[in-house]
């Protein structure tokens, strides 16, 4: 069941890519004005460089997140799977773990935006990476819920970011610090904790969004 | 053969403050057909998706072959099939994908679906993407996806809306075929002269309630 | 006749808080370190145990209304969120209060405020989600949802601006509070929370009776036998 619903939904995505390609517009322009927050002054648009990848990575979120439940809405398609029967966990995680490569993917895309735009290179690729992965589940997990919920709801667009926002502080805090030790150089070693820390918020919500995901989607 | 009757007991449903049923009490004996007629707004669609599971119902008691919708809810949708409003289709995808999708949850092989497409006339656009497609081919593909389905109870709602004569063919067809393998009917239509002579019985709804309960050909009378 | 309970529960909260604000305005002696301004801790501390007790209460009717569905534990949810974000506006006002004479700024980031800022905000979030669903039913699934989800986040979100913080220097915070100054201290935790327990029972109430409007039956279908 689980890997019915990853693969429609993979294909679902291969499908609207040119849409992707808008979204990766949308977060390299996000990135670009954050820039214009701060000025021409190299070293602070150093230091706050991960700040603003990740703020533009979540902005760009609230556009993939609710994109995902959209194709579900406009033919009930989603009511129909769940009536075949399927069962509604599966599907989140299928609907979860998509959105969770789909954002990597946008994050990483972002990356080189970001080392040209405030000059905030690092050779640590794979831990960069790491951080991203751990950070982009802390984003799907409860955005996937939270799409579920307010794509069937009448503000959807003002709802989702509203309700999603305070939720995932932690794991914004933890993925900026993190990938902020990765630029600009951990002496410490604290970047360990900030990681573990993303983890254990990805495995808590992963697990308590998979339980109250079919409350959500049932009448 | 595993019974496949529909028991309805005192079903009411109400949006807001508006009962959309009002207490439907009723009976449908094992592979019948049973059409459903009414006005629009009567009542018969949010019946059907009781039926489905796809609503609960505020009042009252529904069982299939004995499973109640509320407490059963997995154990109606395996034997259940519904043919709603909303077509359950991707746009972005083609018809054959559509259906390897429902092939896939439903866990059976993806080998029959180019039969069935051929079945219901879209073989020759088995491949093109549902966005292009008009009301009438997304009707034939969703009785494409109630045939994968293999049910033993098919709630029909409006089966013939949209379609051309050749498609009302189909829908006989399909319905017949539906009936040879001993399934449950229900459909709402408002074709009362074709679907009556399919149909073994016929209910009236009204307002929410069933104003008729008879034979199919007194329907139109009434 | 409703019960004239909660209306007992807000006079004898008033009646305490006052009482207890009087004594630490007046008669209980002034902080060594921070002098006067301390005695905002006489009700910064009750509203924020009280606080931290509504959040519990919506945290727990979230949980009743998904393992029962009795819709009486929505509407005490509904209560307890509002409540909550009375409450964590006022500790947002003291803790600024509070800050600009000592820090020298409205706010910081002290571990504490930011969490409740951030579920300030997520509680606003679920009222607003509240607001734009009309079904009663799915209204209440999906804000006891959103409520636990929140609320699971509280100690994560202390937790991680905690340890943020531990990474810079870091001026002090309001701390728990000697044995001196107890006294206004007890009467007016139990002032705020009086007054709190008044206000979440009215709010329960309320929204009881709204919801018993939003599903009344129509004229037409009451007569027995009609909606059996």
């Amino acid at each position: 069941m689980l890997t019915a619903a990853l693969r429609k939904e993979l294909l679902l995505q291969w499908r609207t890519r040119s849409q992707m390609m808008a979204v990766f517009v949308f977060g390299a322009t996000s990135l670009l004005l954050f820039s214009f927050a701060i000025g021409p002054n190299a070293e602070m648009l150093r230091t706050f460089s991960s700040g603003f990848l990740w703020l533009g990575l979540l902005l760009s979120s609230t556009l993939t997140l609710a994109e995902s439940f959209h194709t579900e809405m406009e033919n009930r398609a989603f009511e129909g799977l769940l009536l075949l029967p399927s069962d509604a966990r599966a599907l989140y995680y299928g609907k979860a773990i998509a959105n969770w490569l789909q954002l990597t993917l946008l994050g990483c895309a972002l990356v080189p935006v970001m080392v040209i735009l405030y000059d905030a290179g690092t050779t640590a690729l794979l831990k960069l990476l790491v951080i991203i992965m751990l950070g982009a589940a802390g984003l799907s997990a409860p955005g996937t819920l939270y799409a579920g919920i307010t794509s069937q709801v009448k503000a959807k667009q003002m709802l989702l970011p509203l309700l999603l926002f305070p939720l995932i502080v932690p794991a914004l805090l933890a993925s900026v610090k993190a990938t902020s030790l990765v630029i600009l150089g951990d002496p410490m070693g604290q970047s360990k904790a900030w990681i573990t820390l993303l983890g254990a918020f990805d495995l808590i919500y992963w697990s308590l969004c998979g339980l109250l995901f079919g409350r959500v989607v049932e009448d | 053969m595993t019974d496949v009757s529909i028991d309805v007991q005192g079903v009411a449903r109400r949006y807001g403050r508006r009962w959309a049923l009002a207490g439907v009490t009723f009976g449908v004996p094992a592979g019948t057909v049973v059409m459903v007629a009414g006005r629009n707004g009567a009542g018969k669609s949010t019946l059907f998706r009781v039926l489905a599971t796809a609503i609960r119902p505020d009042r009252g008691t529904a069982t299939i072959g004995g499973f109640d919708v509320v407490k059963h809810r997995q154990d109606v949708r395996r034997m259940t099939a519904i043919l709603s409003h909303a077509n359950y289709l991707y746009d972005a995808l083609s018809a054959k994908e559509n259906l390897h999708i429902v092939a896939d949850h439903l866990g059976v092989s993806r080998g029959g679906v180019m039969g069935i497409l051929e079945q219901v006339g879209l073989a020759s656009r088995a491949d093109d993407v549902v966005a292009t497609f008009s009301a009438g081919m997304r009707k034939r593909l969703s009785f494409g996806r109630i045939l994968l389905q293999d049910p033993k109870v098919v709630l029909l709602d409006e089966p013939y809306g949209a379609l051309d004569p050749a498609g009302f063919d189909l829908v006989d067809e399909v319905i017949r075929e539906l009936k040879r393998r001993g399934a449950t009917i229900m459909m709402a239509t408002h074709q009362w002269e074709r679907s009556a002579a399919l149909s073994d019985a016929a209910l009236v709804l009204e307002a929410g309630k069933i104003v008729f309960e008879g034979p199919a050909d007194q329907v139109a009378s009434c | 006749m409703k019960s004239r309970v909660p209306y007992v529960f807000l006079a004898l909260g008033a009646a305490l808080l006052l009482f207890g604000s009087y004594w630490g305005l007046f008669i209980a002696p002034a902080e060594q370190y921070m002098g006067n301004v301390q005695r905002i801790m006489y009700v910064h501390v009750p509203t924020a145990w009280s606080w931290m007790l509504a959040i519990l209460w919506a945290f727990g009717c979230a949980i009743a209304f998904l393992s029962t569905s009795n819709m009486k534990w929505d509407s005490r949810m509904e209560a307890g969120v509002e409540v909550g974000v009375l409450l964590a506006f006022m500790l947002c006002c003291q803790g600024a209060i509070w800050a600009k004479p000592t820090w020298g700024v409205w706010w910081d980031w002290d571990p504490r405020l930011t969490s409740v800022a951030v579920l300030l905000v997520a509680s606003l979030g679920i009222m607003a989600l509240r607001s734009f669903v009309d079904d009663p039913h799915r209204r209440a699934i999906w804000s006891a949802v959103a409520t636990i989800i929140a609320s699971v986040d509280l100690p994560i979100v202390y937790f991680s601006v905690k340890w943020w913080n531990s990474l810079h220097q870091q001026q002090s915070t309001p701390n728990t509070v000697s044995s001196a100054f107890y006294i206004p201290l007890r009467v007016n935790a139990f002032g705020v929370l009086f007054l709190m327990i008044g206000f979440i029972w009215l709010r329960t109430r309320v929204a009881a009776l709204r919801l018993r409007q939003e599903t009344a039956i129509p004229h037409g279908y009451e007569e027995a036998g009609e909606l059996a």
